[in-house]
């Protein structure tokens, strides 16, 4: 999954993939965290796939 | 290839009369040059439509899904391959069908023809591998190694992997193709770059889901692009639900695909839609040594679970 999205162009940094149990809700604040501040890192002008108002041509 | 035809219909009439088969799903010529239309024949007349050249593009498994009786099907490399997913995913009985398999040099591309003349193609001939293709004012022999689909031209598997009987003799398999030229391409790229490839590649998309209907692996009752509630994917032509559409189309295929370019034989804009099957398969391969389609005996590495599977993408 990660290889085709990826491979069509999603910048690499913004797709993650985690195991989690509903048990383990310290590890989902801490892969949640990591996500987060590593997403704010990367360049917003690199922010695609994101449906937004119809263009109009 | 068309010397096949008097051998595929003596064979048809064949099983028919014996009672082994009810019907027997082959081609037979279209309204138009190179558009050959799949063809049910249950009576001897009905074979005499048959036909077998190189526009047989289309992959017949597509007509078994869920099919009742006993049907004789014709099959090239491919579409055997994808009678043997059919089977390995309980859409149609191995004991229901006899398969005819057609050993196959490639099919043409009604694109790359169609692009090369300005006239209408009145039409297309074929002897030996020579195809003469003419209209009001002119005609024309190429060679048709020249005129191959681009996945006939990279296909490995030619040959029908499972049969009941050979409408002809076994062919010399293509070796020193490379079958993911296009997708090393793509990968060489930075992912700006891959974005606006696969964006121009779409950009002519007009969501008409031909690539799906001709696709034997999708047969699911109800579509999720058909589904309203709950609405999966927007229905519009917005850059993004037309992407959104043939991402998880491709993934519908992830592990099944056999790369028989149905989709893109289809396609009426001409899009390179395999682009995104064939980088899965290219996957499938690396990770797991997995070509769809090969054996009856084999699950998919989608559907096992092995203690050593890749799973680095995951944290």
């Amino acid at each position: 999954m990660k290889n085709l999205l990826e491979h069509t162009g999603i910048e690499p940094g913004r797709l993650h993939f985690s195991w989690i149990s509903s048990a383990e809700s310290t590890k989902f604040v801490d892969v949640v965290t990591k996500i987060t501040d590593e997403v704010k890192t990367l360049d917003p002008a690199n922010k695609k796939y994101v449906k937004t108002e119809p263009k109009v041509d | 290839m068309t010397d096949y035809t008097d051998k595929i219909k003596e064979i048809a009439k064949r099983v028919l009369a014996e009672g082994k088969v009810d019907m027997v799903i082959g081609f037979r010529a279209g309204t138009v040059p190179m558009m050959n239309q799949p063809h049910y024949a249950a009576s001897a007349e009905a074979v005499e439509e048959m036909i077998w050249d190189s526009n047989c593009g289309l992959n017949l498994a597509n007509y078994l899904t869920d099919k009742k009786g006993k049907i004789g099907i014709i099959a090239k490399g491919c579409d055997s391959r994808n009678i043997v997913t059919h089977v390995i995913e309980n859409k149609i009985k191995r004991d229901q069908l006899y398969i005819i398999g057609v050993p196959c040099t490639g099919m043409i591309d009604h694109h790359k023809i169609n692009a090369m003349f300005d006239k209408e193609i009145l039409k297309v001939e074929e002897s030996g591998d020579q195809i003469t293709i003419s209209g009001s004012g002119f005609s024309e022999t190429v060679s048709k190694q020249d005129l191959l689909a681009e996945n006939c031209a990279v296909c490995t598997h030619r040959n029908p992997v499972e049969y009941d009987e050979l409408a002809g003799e076994l062919v010399d398999e293509q070796a020193d193709v490379d079958q993911y030229a296009s997708v090393s391409k793509v990968e060489a790229m930075t992912a700006d770059e891959k974005w606006d490839y696969f964006d121009d590649l779409l950009s002519t998309c007009i969501r008409c889901y031909a690539c799906r209907n001709a696709c034997p692996l999708c047969y699911c009752p109800t579509c999720f692009v058909d589904e309203s509630r709950p609405q999966w994917v927007g229905k519009s032509q917005d850059p993004t639900d037309v992407r959104t559409f043939h991402l998880l189309r491709a993934y519908h295929c992830a592990g099944r695909c056999t790369d028989c370019g149905a989709c893109e034989r289809v396609c009426p804009m001409g899009i390179k839609i395999r682009e995104f099957t064939k980088k899965l398969n290219k996957d499938c391969k690396e990770l797991y040594g997995w070509e769809a389609g090969l054996s009856l005996d084999q699950r998919p590495p989608l559907d096992t679970f092995k203690a050593d599977d890749p799973e680095e993408f995951i944290k």
